[in-house]
């Protein structure tokens, strides 16, 4: 197979000696079917040990390899080379501190994944021999598409909301929000709403549609949030006709 | 988290850009070009036709729907926009986008009542 040379300028942050981040530059000679992950792992494996970032499973499935691939946020294990100019930009995902090259601290996007109670609140809880809770594939199909989210955060680095820091609950929170919701299994919509009908939560969304743009499991998370605002319009009204309905 | 109190805003800007959408460009070919294409004749909207159509209660309605629905939507549209292109004075900003929509309305309500 043939090679081809490709300039990879590489985001490089070391918080012991670095006091801003700085870009290195790196000739990695890549196979025709490679994709960024692997030039990546070609530099750490040949010319710096030194480099940092997060991957595993190399096949868009585990969620971890996000970067800034010329200024766009990307799966490292997704973008093939061969679609590449001959010089790349690499960067750790825009909108998150920097924790070391290219890995970045996630923890205000898992306090917020947390906040909107990401799973099954059942309207009474089931013990083991009393067998699992039954659904028709008509209401799986509701929900499914917002199953299949890997939690990459790249809706994170697109969003322009988000990136202002006033507290957006964000795009891939509200879309699994948006998931439970609609589960016929699920009670916990109105427990939701305290932080997805909050200011910080659906509202600050613009509908720029970015988020949706960079998902590489196609979620739309513009989506479920536009559909989620209507569900809440229809609760905020129903709940100013019949004060403490949900009570 | 306190809920949001922007349904209120926000249920005129869905029901305004569904409007705008759906209706709005039927009543500008019927109103502006089917006329000047002469697929109407001359007649059709005559002022006496017209005032006559609009002294039914349901056909105010519906021209003030035509006013007061895309109005709203325009403005919180062009608050968000602004918000979008980095204004960050949203309290002025609203005041003059939903405040030109409430004279939008008072003022079709107004004519309206007069005709």
């Amino acid at each position: 197979m043939s090679l081809r040379t490709f300039e990879l300028e590489i985001m490089r942050y070391d918080p012991d000696k670095d006091s801003e981040p700085r870009f290195e530059t790196f000739s990695v000679p890549c196979e025709e079917d490679w994709v960024v992950l692997d030039a990546v792992n070609y530099v750490k494996d040949n010319l710096d040990r030194t480099l940092s970032y997060r991957w595993s499973c190399h096949m868009a499935v585990c969620g971890s390899c996000g970067m800034m691939i010329n200024g766009e946020p990307s799966l490292s294990c997704k973008t093939f080379m061969r679609h590449m100019p001959d010089k790349i930009r690499i960067e750790p995902l825009a909108n998150f501190p920097i924790e070391r090259d290219l890995v970045v601290v996630m923890d205000d996007f898992m306090d917020k994944l947390a906040s909107v109670k990401p799973y099954l609140v059942a309207k009474e809880k089931k013990a083991v021999e009393d067998g699992s809770y039954l659904q028709s594939p008509a209401q799986l199909k509701k929900f499914k598409q917002y199953t299949l989210c890997i939690n990459c955060t790249l809706c994170y680095s697109a969003c322009p909301q988000y990136a202002l820091g006033e507290g957006f609950v964000g795009p891939a929170a509200l879309a699994l929000a948006h998931r439970y919701n609609l589960d016929s299994r699920d009670v916990g919509r109105s427990a939701r709403a305290d932080v997805v009908a909050s200011n910080e939560g659906i509202w600050e969304c613009s509908f720029v549609g970015a988020c949706s743009e960079v998902c590489p499991e196609h979620v739309d998370p513009a989506g479920a949030i536009q559909q989620t605002k209507i569900a809440s319009t229809l609760d905020y009204f129903k709940d100013l006709i019949t004060p403490g309905r949900d009570k | 988290m306190a809920r949001s109190n922007k349904p209120i805003v926000w249920s005129l800007f869905a029901a305004g850009g569904t409007f705008a959408a759906f209706v709005t460009p039927a009543m500008i070919v019927v109103t502006g070009l089917a006329l000047s294409f002469g697929l109407l004749p001359p007649e059709a909207l005559s002022y006496e036709r017209l005032s006559g159509l609009i002294e039914n209660p349901i056909a105010k309605g519906i021209v003030f729907l035509t006013v007061f629905l895309p109005a709203w939507h325009a403005a919180h549209r062009l608050r968000i926009t602004a918000h979008d292109f980095g204004i960050r004075e949203d309290g002025l900003v609203m005041m003059v986008c939903y405040g030109l929509a409430s004279v939008a309305t008072v003022m079709a309500v107004y004519a309206l009542l007069s005709l």
